[in-house]
């Protein structure tokens, strides 16, 4: 939008919202919604204290595993399916029923199995964020140019060096739109997961916030929550747009 | 679903063994449909015989505990009471999402000032919001409405301002070349062409919704088959939580097929030949 | 059967004559941000024939004629249509587009009829005039079929039908056959040949095609990129009398596109 001539950039917006809910605060209206200045503080405040250290250890050594995972078998497999058929038709199905599943309604399936702690969580976050990956890096092995594989057939280049050197790269800004879209989803699954278990992390200082109506520090810790989703996900985005700068010319 | 919406295409003859499976493979899709099922079936009922765990239950049982509580009328009662928030929140998300999606579309104003939040909301985990809404509503229908709301909303707010932003350009050109009014603009042309995407986003907000209501269910108050899941887990009953859970799971699974196949059959009829 | 031509060097824009002009182009400008897309552009055009704007591409060609038809502000200049200075799209002006703008929701005939739908024509009215457009441009028969359904030169037909049915003095053809194979871009250029003789309408032509130029044109203008500029005018009086596959070898016919070629050929690479 512009305004008396000049460009105001888009996210700019956010800060009207900011005071908005500042304001909005100020005035008492609601006891769900402190000043924006006071979240802020609590934030800070929060930041000290060794048990929001210790949830953030847990929910990001939890995230990392789940994502690693996730990255570590969806990539493969999508890659898989691309190339070969019969596993194409075999997954396939499965992994396009999963991509939009209430994965929600597993988590408790998942905490008969793997106990009411971190384990679990790890199984959340591979599970939210395993299928869009696999489903991106099968579209773009798929949409490989097949003259590209034959040049370097006619070149000589055996199967592996194909694989690596062609298809892989030729691949890359699909599969890492597939894993940018993946972190957000493995973050929305660490938070699920955390509050579903309640037990840990993140997710027990949410309860115990919201069990004593301390809405500061609750809406200080979702605002962490908030910003790393996005900051994350601008990281690999980042990532993306330099890949994309060779990948235009395709 | 791409894997079952695929054309079936006539190939050549075969003359190698290979080329015949391969050629069987592109001829007949619901044989690989049948094939992966009874794959995944096959080997949940290996590992619930074996059994990877003492929660594991085996598929037949679990199919067994389905058809027990079908028979016995209890899953159909859960599905009345999940039904009930997903339907009324996936409805005021549809009408109220796209409403704002066109106007963030039409206005570049509303673009600036809405379209920041429903990204971040978007993009953000809303679910830590879902304890929130038992405050304010309690543990009613109007709780678990909400927590629909919140997790749909956003995707088919920002579906619906990304379809209005892609309409043809050409399109809009025509019509104000034949001086058509903004209003006729918008209607004959803005709304109609954004309507397949518009419908996308709408089976993105239900898919969501999915989500939100079974959240809602586990963790505000057990109803549905929030309560199946959780009650028949209190009692270790694993075959009939199991079963409820992959209820929910089916259900999701075809109602977002049914949706699919009418955007691709009555939205998109240019799309049906490609 | 002989053509002739205005010599390239000596050209005059304004000793070429122009009886009756209905589109009056009067010192065009257009800038994109710092990019200047047209330059100084002076033209008129006559009841009844057919000019085309002909240039390379990034000669703005196409922005000029989105200024004719009020799509596209002018950065400085005026355009007069039968006396009245053009603030947007008007009814005495229709425009035909390069890749159709037909509604894939619509059938052919609503297609057909939208432009009469739009000014508030009751249904009856304007699917009569409708279907008797959808007859003269060949097309009976296909009435309820959908623009899918369609082949790429069939559906330029309804795009050509939709303009003639608002009865417009004033037809703007924006490459309309550059997405139509080369066995139907002929016939569609001896279709439209025949249009131009029926319905006494003034056509502005847009394309990068010389040869489609010189075989449909009463009056050629040479556009020159970067900015563009006018850098010719060329009346290639070509004997319509013939048969098309006469004129394709006239030797006169053959002149004139070879002249223009020289004319452009410094602005390939």
């Amino acid at each position: 939008m512009t305004l008396f001539g000049y460009r105001i950039p888009m996210m700019a917006s956010l800060i009207v919202w900011a005071l908005v809910w500042e304001i909005v605060g100020r005035l008492d209206l609601i006891f769900l919604i402190p000043p924006m200045t006071a979240i802020i503080v609590a934030g800070f405040d929060l930041m000290q204290t060794g048990s929001w250290q210790n949830a953030t250890l847990v929910t990001v050594r939890s995230f990392v595993i789940g994502m690693a995972l996730a990255i570590g078998v969806g990539v493969p497999l999508g890659v898989m399916m691309g190339r070969v058929k019969i596993i194409d038709n075999i997954f396939g199905l499965w992994v396009n029923i999963f991509v939009s599943a209430p994965l929600s309604a597993l988590v408790p399936v998942l905490m008969i199995l793997f106990g009411m702690g971190e384990a679990t969580i790890v199984v959340t976050v591979f599970l939210f964020a395993v299928w869009i990956i696999v489903l991106d890096a099968r579209a773009g092995v798929m949409q490989v140019p097949p003259s590209l594989v034959e040049m370097a057939r006619s070149y000589g280049a055996s199967r592996a060096t194909i694989m690596r050197k062609i298809i892989l790269v030729a691949a890359l800004p699909e599969i890492l739109a597939g894993i940018r879209i993946g972190v957000i989803r493995g973050v929305k699954g660490v938070v699920i997961g955390q509050i579903l278990v309640a037990v840990i992390g993140y997710g027990e200082l949410f309860e115990l916030y919201s069990r004593s109506f301390d809405m500061e520090r609750f809406w200080a810790l979702t605002l962490f929550l908030f910003a790393a989703a996005m900051v994350l996900s601008a990281v690999v985005e980042n990532a993306e747009k330099r890949i994309e700068y060779y990948a235009g010319a395709r | 679903m791409s894997v079952m919406s695929q054309d079936v295409k006539v190939v050549a003859p075969a003359a190698t063994t290979r080329q015949a499976l391969r050629l069987f493979a592109e001829r007949r899709r619901s044989f690989w449909v049948v094939l992966s099922l009874l794959v995944l079936f096959t080997a949940w009922e290996i590992a619930g015989r074996v059994p990877i765990s003492f929660a594991f239950p085996t598929f037949l049982d679990t199919l067994a505990a389905l058809a027990e509580m079908v028979a016995d009328g209890s899953m159909v009662r859960a599905f009345f009471l999940t039904l009930q928030p997903l339907v009324l929140g996936v409805a005021i998300s549809a009408l109220l999402g796209i409403a704002l999606g066109i106007v963030m579309g039409l206005s570049d104003r509303m673009e600036w000032l809405l379209a920041p939040v429903f990204i971040v909301l978007q993009a953000a985990p809303m679910a830590a919001l879902v304890p929130l809404v038992t405050f304010v509503y309690g543990i009613g229908l109007v709780a678990k409405t909400l927590a629909v709301i919140m997790l749909a909303l956003p995707v088919i707010v920002l579906n619906s301002y990304k379809a209005v932003r892609h309409v043809n350009p050409s399109l809009v050109d025509m019509c104000r070349s034949f001086q058509g009014t903004r209003r006729q603009q918008i209607f004959k042309i803005i709304i109609p062409d954004a309507a397949p995407v518009l419908f996308a986003g709408l089976r993105l907000g239900v898919a969501a919704g999915f989500i939100g209501v079974m959240l809602a269910e586990l963790l505000i108050t057990p109803t549905g088959i929030g309560d199946l899941i959780t009650y028949h887990r209190s009692v270790a009953n694993y075959a009939h939580m199991y079963a409820a859970v992959a209820s929910i799971i089916a259900a999701s699974t075809v109602t977002l097929a049914v949706l699919q196949w009418f955007e691709t059959n009555v939205m998109r009829p240019e799309k049906r030949r490609s | 059967m002989n053509a002739t031509a205005l010599a390239a060097d000596e050209f005059d824009p304004a000793s070429v004559v122009t009886r009756d002009p209905v589109v009056r182009v009067e010192g065009i400008c257009k800038h994109y941000g710092s990019v200047e897309a047209l330059r100084g552009i002076d033209l008129q055009f006559e009841r009844g024939k057919l000019t085309t704007l002909l240039g390379p591409s990034g000669c703005g060609k196409t922005t000029l004629l989105k200024i004719i038809a009020g799509l596209v502000p002018a950065t400085s200049g005026r355009i007069i249509v039968n006396g009245r200075a053009v603030t947007g799209p008007g009814p005495e002006r229709a425009f035909v587009f390069q890749d159709f703008a037909l509604m894939p929701w619509a059938t052919v005939l609503r297609n057909v009829g939208f432009g009469l739908e739009l000014k508030g024509v009751p249904a009856d009215e304007r699917n009569r005039i409708a279907r008797s457009y959808i007859g003269e441009v060949g097309l009976q028969g296909f009435e309820d079929k959908y623009p899918h359904e369609l082949s790429g030169g069939m559906r330029q037909r309804v795009g050509i039908a939709r303009a003639f049915a608002v009865n417009a003095d004033v037809l703007l053809l924006d490459e309309p056959f550059s997405a139509v194979d080369e066995q139907n871009r002929r016939k569609f250029q001896e279709d439209l040949l025949r249009l131009v003789e029926m319905e006494r309408k003034t056509f502005i032509f847009v394309t990068h095609s010389i040869e489609e130029a010189v075989y449909v044109s009463d009056r050629i203008v040479l556009l020159s990129p970067r900015p563009g500029r006018v850098s010719n005018i060329i009346d290639p009086r070509i004997d319509r009398t013939a048969d098309p596959d006469d004129i394709r070898r006239d030797p006169g016919y053959l002149d004139v596109v070879e002249e223009i070629w020289q004319g452009l050929r410094h602005y390939a690479e």
